[in-house]
């Protein structure tokens, strides 16, 4: 005798302790086995690319703070790039440099943040989750040097940054660099070997690189199943061309190559800031623009290597002073889309785990 | 009432209440019956021993709170009264006041039920706990098999909240702790067994009594087996997976709030130090101890254990339900079976051992379980070796890279 078995369908979310805000997923369980997942988006929308039509091209900045609110400022860089590109202004160098630096100390505190939500959704009880808080307060910190702000920053400006790093900032950044890598260390040792992290994580979930690219993924997420592909190499914005780093690229694209990408990334994050900080030159932070720029006809298209993908900023302008059209390409969303193919076969356990090693932010999904 | 004398000798805990009511006189004149005197003690012991076991808990839910805070870098509650004493305080009247809420489509007996069920398998396991010299509510002389028993309790009521609900997370929640028990009871009675064969009885007082050597220096794998396997079936973290936050919002008890919510909570907390309770005396030598006094000295052994538990629980992540699985039927299962032989097999070969045989057996043990261990944990570890860190590469560059400098 065989007993009959229905499948049953589970709407996890919108209200979830592990979507990490408001996503749904439909998803259809045999037993413990997902059958079929529907991702459902939407429950954030704000209409930002909309309301970026309604405002001044100074004025979008902080709507970009809002779009993925852990990583402002990687936000605030690819909305910039993308105006001075449509604009032709260049800002000056120390400026530029400022702006890596900020950059790449998002990259730190995002990836902080995705680590420890990652052993989170693994169910580690909050210990890892409030390590890497940690130091994202430092960072936090530092950005507060910079421009007051903690989380929706604002710091970059259309033609520069806001304002000129104060002198406290040198000697608490050379203090930052200093003590992280031993910060670091300290999570691989925690975390690197522990044998249920293993269990869980190793050849769970496994993206293949073909998949990757015909999902359109970026980041992490397509660096961890083999393909060698960092904006910041392959189309260098600011000062990256000048700056030495390697690419951490994963060998099998499961969710361990996903936590050990984010942890060796922000090795070579550090790597950048170290070098930033001893190249910086003297200077202006800001280039001398009219207040309401008018850039002239036509298009431009931006992207920055965000911590979480390749966020782009498409713009049209029409000769006004607010862009005519804004359009943002978010890693978050398209990286979501590779969820279906490495879910399906998978325990609900793991359907967490993975969706946590996605690391999406649904401010910047929903828009 | 002669027939009782010998008991209220034993139990010096009721003894001395029984003393104390049936003595009570007025110029030689009882005032209460013996038979009454009889039940009033009892349910005073009762009374003690409930309500000390849940001020413990009220007392252990803010050592938790504050040494998970310490362990996880940050401070833990610190705004009510001194060190923020009150917070247990605090958070009781926060649930007695909140509004008890239904959800549509309950299924309102089994709903409302599972919540005093639920508590009560941890509650009774101190019926049968010697808690200090003649200090005890009874002595049954089946009292490890009452404990098996009435540990499996609260399974009934997480399955009874679980389908009560009429929601599909409380259901997956109590599917998975019914599996889970039924796993975790086998690895958790077969490493009992080697504690009752050198004992050679099933009530706990005994068991302490006969404890020449703490249990845990002869049963170093029966200990191992006995912790993983309580932890497992009180559903305490790396086993959690019954009520994974993370996953099933809060498992089996989603739907409840107030003060039924708050009963699962107490239940919950309850729990460790049940467990602890049952290792100290099964293990730990019980209440015995030097210089200080009984009960001191369980006490101390009970929060030792019970630090013990926390501290697992605030380090490591959860399992999977397969893997929780596997670990019981492929790891513990064994481990207990191979336990369970070697001592048996050595109490076949001295019959009554004396202290010298009984360290000479621990010595055994020891360098079994040791090997056990570690060959075992080979076999289940073939996946879990970490990878190298990931090679950098030095990614596709424009080439701009080599012009700037």
């Amino acid at each position: 005798m065989t007993l009959r078995t229905e499948p049953v369908t589970i709407n996890l979310g919108p209200q979830h302790p592990s979507t990490h805000g408001v996503f749904r997923m439909r998803i259809t369980f045999d037993g413990e086995v997902i059958l079929d997942v529907e991702p459902v988006f939407g429950y954030l929308h704000r209409g930002s690319e909309k309301l970026a039509e309604e405002r001044t091209y100074a004025q979008v900045v902080t709507l970009t703070d809002r779009l993925d609110y852990v990583s402002s400022m990687s936000n605030n860089l690819a909305y910039v790039l993308a105006v001075e590109k449509l604009a032709g202004i260049q800002p000056p160098e120390r400026a530029m440099y400022l702006r890596v630096i900020a950059a790449e100390l998002q990259r730190i505190s995002s990836h902080l943040v995705a680590t420890g939500f990652f052993l989170n959704d693994l169910g580690a009880l909050a210990t890892p989750l409030m390590y890497c808080f940690r130091e994202r307060e430092k960072i936090l910190d530092l950005f507060e040097m910079l421009c007051g702000a903690r989380i929706t920053l604002s710091y970059m400006r259309v033609g520069g940054v806001f304002q000129d790093a104060p002198t406290e900032f040198w000697p608490a950044i050379r203090d930052f660099l200093s003590f992280m890598p031993e910060y670091v260390d300290e999570y691989e040792k925690m975390l690197t070997g522990n044998e249920i992290l293993l269990s869980r994580t190793k050849d769970v979930g496994i993206l293949a690189g073909e998949t990757a690219i015909n999902c359109s993924a970026s980041g992490p997420v397509l660096r961890s199943a083999g393909v060698n592909w960092d904006l910041r190499k392959a189309d260098p914005y600011d000062v990256y061309d000048r700056l030495e780093f390697d690419v951490p690229v994963g060998t099998v694209g499961d969710n361990y190559d996903r936590y050990l990408l984010r942890i060796a990334e922000i090795r070579q994050s550090l790597r950048i800031i170290e070098q930033c900080v001893d190249q910086i030159p003297e200077g202006p932070v800001r280039e001398r623009i009219p207040n309401l720029v008018r850039p002239p006809v036509g298009d431009a298209y931006a992207h920055v290597e965000s911590p979480k993908g390749e966020l782009g900023f498409y713009l049209v302008s029409d000769g006004s002073i607010a862009p005519y059209r804004c359009k943002i390409r978010s890693p978050s969303l398209i990286n979501l889309t590779v969820l279906r193919d490495i879910l399906i076969g998978w325990k609900l356990a793991d359907m967490i785990v993975t969706f946590g090693s996605i690391d999406i932010n649904m401010g910047e999904v929903d828009r | 009432m002669g027939g009782y004398t010998p008991f209220r000798e034993a139990n010096a805990f009721f003894g001395n209440l029984y003393d104390l009511f049936a003595g009570l006189n007025v110029f030689g004149v009882s005032l209460i019956p013996e038979w009454l005197a009889y039940f009033v003690a009892g349910f005073l012991v009762i009374f003690i021993v409930i309500n000390v076991v849940v001020i413990t808990t009220t007392v252990g839910t803010w050592v938790e709170r504050r040494l998970i805070g310490r362990i996880q870098s940050r401070l833990g509650p610190n705004r009510w009264g001194p060190f923020g004493l009150l917070t247990p305080v605090a958070d009781a009247l926060k649930l007695l006041t909140k509004e008890d809420t239904r959800p549509e489509g309950v299924d309102g007996w089994v709903f409302n039920l599972a919540p005093l069920v639920f508590i009560l398998g941890p509650l009774l396991v101190f019926a049968v706990i010697p808690f200090g010299k003649n200090t005890y509510v009874a002595d049954l002389n089946i009292g490890i098999l009452f404990i098996i028993a009435v540990t499996t309790v609260p399974t009934i009521a997480m399955f009874m909240a679980g389908w009560g609900s009429g929601n599909r997370y409380s259901l997956f929640g109590a599917m998975r702790g019914v599996a889970q028990l039924v796993s975790y009871e086998v690895p958790l009675v077969l490493s009992i067994v080697g504690v009752l064969l050198l004992a050679g009885s099933l009530s706990l007082v005994d068991i302490v009594e006969s404890q020449r050597i703490p249990f845990i220096l002869i049963q170093p794998l029966g200990f191992f087996i006995f912790i993983v396997a309580i932890s497992a079936e009180m559903n305490r973290s790396p086993f959690d997976i019954v009520e994974a936050d993370s996953e099933l919002v809060a498992g089996f008890h989603t739907e409840y709030s107030g003060m039924k919510w708050g009963t699962f909570q107490l239940a919950e907390f309850i729990a460790p130090f049940g467990a602890a309770s049952i290792i100290t005396t099964l293990f730990l030598k019980g209440w015995e101890g030097p210089v200080l006094p009984s009960h001191l000295w369980f006490f101390i052994k009970v929060w030792a254990i019970w630090f013990i538990l926390l501290w697992v629980r605030a380090t490591l992540p959860r399992l999977r339900v397969d893997q929780i699985m596997a670990l019981a039927w492929k790891f513990l299962f064994p481990l207990g079976l191979i336990n369970l032989f070697i001592t048996a097999g050595l109490l076949l070969i001295w019959e009554d051992p004396t202290t010298i045989q009984l360290w000479a057996m621990g010595g055994i043990n020891w360098v079994i379980a040791l090997v056990c261990l570690v060959v075992s944990s080979h076999l289940m570890s073939d996946k879990l070796t970490a990878r190298p860190p990931l090679a950098p590469v030095p990614g596709r560059s424009s080439g701009r890279a080599q012009e700037a400098r």
